[in-house]
Parts: structure tokens; sequence; C-alpha cells
């Protein structure tokens, strides 16, 4: 549930990019007596200060004989439809039209959802993105210089403990290493042609955008792969408990010098697990939508559940539309997928901070696998109990019966 | 160490092979997106 609302919060974050150009004003009043019920330079202007407008004096105004010029007068036409309600129909998706290949998404021949997203994309998508990446990258460096690296206090013992199997390392990495290039091939995708195209030139930029095209829709299998694996691997050690709060009590002795009880993942750890799941299976139910382009339709239906739920009355949206034409759900899912992994990604900027410079000893347990007792006893003290009572009766299993 | 390495090759295995059942399922762009009559094959 909890996931349903944050998600619907970031959708409607992007609504509000999608149709800013409806959301600013109250419906303009105008009168189109000069223009015998036509658009008039006022409508015109109003559409584009990005003004609330009624267009259903354009969308509605199809089919009738009635609204049509008689046939005897100026501009009168043949009967009930004439080659302005056709380009109206065409307009408003309303058009009866047939097409001889390329199905739904050809018939569709104008589309207005086109100009928002791009606008979206181009603006507050690159820059709130943006900026929520540095910022983080910012916080982690005044964190580090206010707090330094967390020591682990006293010697450590020299005695390890496995804290990781091959197996679980292996998927981590997967799961980190296609995260990393999937990152970067995103970012490039989005950046490119602001960022690199002016500096590195044209040639450059299409060169990374070609290759970063096939890498990132290649190695999203890989990390979709590796996101299942370590679901199964790590859920059962990630259901929050009663330890969690002692832990969020205490900040995770990450502020302070407390270091609170904790079995094989802590709370923070858990955050992180659990962004990345449900994050990062959001990021990969979008990504699946973009790599077969009109073949998984999301959001009209998510939309629907939405509106049938009424949060988004609730919030103050009115109703999310239920029509989507196929390229506007490519529009939706382009930027969904991108505002997900924009807040995975600086997630997991966090993440590498504390499990590499961050914390001293926290890299061994992903490096080696094998982890100090003094760290164990210091990060997860419950875990290393467990792991001694396992070891303990292992050892006492083996001892031969006299 | 071992383990990372391992996860990287993976990564490569998973992505080359992907693109190549895909590709060989009829989902390349121009199987999905162009007719024969605009093909140059």
């Amino acid at each position: 549930m909890l996931r349903m609302v944050f998600a619907f919060v970031l959708q409607l974050g992007l609504l509000v990019g999608a149709v800013q150009a409806q959301d600013t004003t109250a419906p303009v009043e105008v009168d189109r007596s000069a223009t015998g019920g036509a658009q008039t330079l006022e409508d015109i202007l109003a559409r584009q200060r990005g003004e609330k407008l009624d267009d259903s004096f354009r969308r509605n105004a199809t089919g009738d004989p009635d609204i049509a010029a008689g046939i005897t007068q100026q501009l009168g036409t043949l009967g009930g439809a004439s080659d302005a309600e056709v380009w109206r129909q065409l307009r408003y998706g309303s058009a009866d039209v047939t097409v001889s290949s390329g199905g739904e998404v050809a018939s569709v021949l104008m589309q207005d959802g086109g100009m928002p997203w791009l606008t979206f994309r181009d603006g507050p998508l690159r820059q709130y993105g943006g900026w929520l990446l540095l910022g983080t990258l910012g916080a982690l460096v005044v964190f580090y210089v206010l707090r330094g690296r967390i020591p682990v206090d006293g010697e450590m013992t020299g005695r390890t403990v496995t804290r990781f199997k091959f197996i679980e390392r292996m998927a981590h990495w997967t799961l980190a290493g296609s995260f990393i290039i999937l990152g970067v091939t995103g970012l490039l995708t989005l950046f490119g042609r602001a960022f690199i195209a002016p500096y590195l030139g044209k040639d450059i930029n299409s060169f990374l955008l070609i290759y970063g095209k096939w890498l990132h829709n290649s190695v999203a299998w890989a990390f979709m792969v590796a996101l299942v694996l370590v679901f199964v691997m790590w859920v059962v050690h990630n259901i929050p408990n009663r330890t969690d709060l002692v832990w969020i009590r205490q900040f995770g002795g990450i502020i302070g010098n407390k270091h609170p009880p904790a079995k094989k993942f802590n709370a923070g750890q858990k955050v992180i697990f659990w962004s990345v799941i449900l994050f990062g299976a959001s990021i990969s139910v979008s990504g699946l939508s973009l790599l077969f382009p009109y073949e998984l339709p999301l959001f009209a239906k998510t939309f629907a559940v939405l509106n049938d739920i009424g949060i988004p009355q609730w919030i103050g949206f009115g109703t999310l539309p239920e029509q989507l034409s196929p390229q506007e759900e490519m529009q939706f899912a382009q930027a969904w997928h991108a505002i997900m992994a924009f807040v995975l990604m600086a997630i997991i900027i966090a993440h590498i901070y504390i499990g590499s410079v961050g914390m001293e000893g926290a890299y061994d347990a992903m490096g080696s696998g094998e982890v100090d007792e003094a760290w164990a006893h210091q990060h997860h003290s419950i875990w290393l109990e467990e792991e001694k009572a396992k070891a303990a009766g292992s050892a006492k299993g083996a001892t031969p019966a006299e | 160490m071992k383990a990372m390495f391992a996860g990287f090759v993976a990564i490569a295995v998973i992505a080359v092979g992907a693109d190549l059942a895909l590709d060989r399922a009829g989902f390349a762009a121009d199987e999905k997106f162009a007719g024969q009559a605009v093909r140059l094959d």
C-alpha cells in the first residue's frame, strides 16, 4: 500500500509536468461570436500562455450537419462533414482511421502529448534529477567531512566469519555492475545532447548513444535476473522486526557512538534492500514497456485503478486520464522510468558510500565475504551470536559419540 | 574479488545472450517496425 501511495505521488509529479499547460488558472471564457464559434486569437494566445482552456467547442464540433455552413453559403459544405471537421477529428483522436499496417499506433495521426513530454524531459526531469544526484553526492561529502569514516571500535580480532556466500556476492555484483552501466548509459541518453554534444562534438555523443542504447537494452536483462536472485536469497532476512526499532531510535550508530544490535541486515540495510526491490521492479516493468514499444501499456490501466480508489480526486488532481494513445503510454513509461531511476541512483550512491569509504570493514562483506568478528559484533551482534551458535552446534554434532 | 568478476562476466553473458535470443526470436527493431518493402536485405 505504501508503495502504491509513493508511486502515485511520483506519478502526480509527472502529471504536473505533463499537463502543466492546463493547470495554472481557471478556464478562460472567450466570446467566439466573431468567428462563428471557431477558435479565436485569444484562444490561441491563452493556450500558448499555458492557461486552462475548455476546448470542447472544437473537440465536439464534428459530425453535426446543423453546425456546418449551408450548402449555398460561402464555405458551405456538401454535407455534415468538412475538411475542418476531419482535421478536428484527427486532432482529438475521434476520426475513424483505417491503416493497412502498423496497427493502432499508426492510426494515431496526431497526438498532443509529445510537447508536454518533451518539455518535461528536457526541463524538470533533467533539472531535478541532476540536482538530486549532485545534492546526494554533496551531502555525502559534507557527512564524510563531519563524521569521517566510521571505525571499528578497538582492535580487529583476526577471526573472521562468513558474511555472504559466493553466490550471494556474485548476484550482488551482477546487480551492482548492471545498475551502474544502466545508470551511466541512461544519464548519457538524457543529458548527452545538452552536455556532451556541445563540448565533445555530436559524433562522440552519437557514438556514446548508439552503443549506450545497445548496452542499456541488453544489460537490463542482467539487472532483472540479478534482482530476482537477490530478492529470493535475501527477502527472508529483510522482513522488518522489533530490533529495527532500536536501530532506528539510535540512528544505527551512524550519528553518535552507539552500536545497536542487529541481525543479518539492520534497518538501514533493509531500507536499501526494499528500495532496490521496489524501485528496481518498477524500473524493470516500465523498462520492459519501453523495450517492447506499444505492446505493454501500463498507465491507462494504472490511472483507472487509482481513479477507482479515489486517490487523485482526494489530492485534488481530479480524474487522471484513462484513455491514452499508444504514444502517450510510451511517454509516461519513459518519464516514470527515469524518475524511478533517479531516486534509486541517489539511494545507491549513499549505499556505495557506506559500503566503501564510509565504514571501515564494510567492503569485506561483499569483497571476500569474510568479516572480522569485531566488525560483526559492532554492526550485527545478533547475527554474529547466531552464527557462533550454529558453528558451535555443528562442532558438537561432529564430535564422535563416546 | 572472484565473485565480483564472476558477476561482471554474468552481466556480459546475459546481455549478449538476451540480445541474440531476442534478435533470433524476431524482436529486432527492423523485424517489428519495417515491412519487407523497405528492407535492404
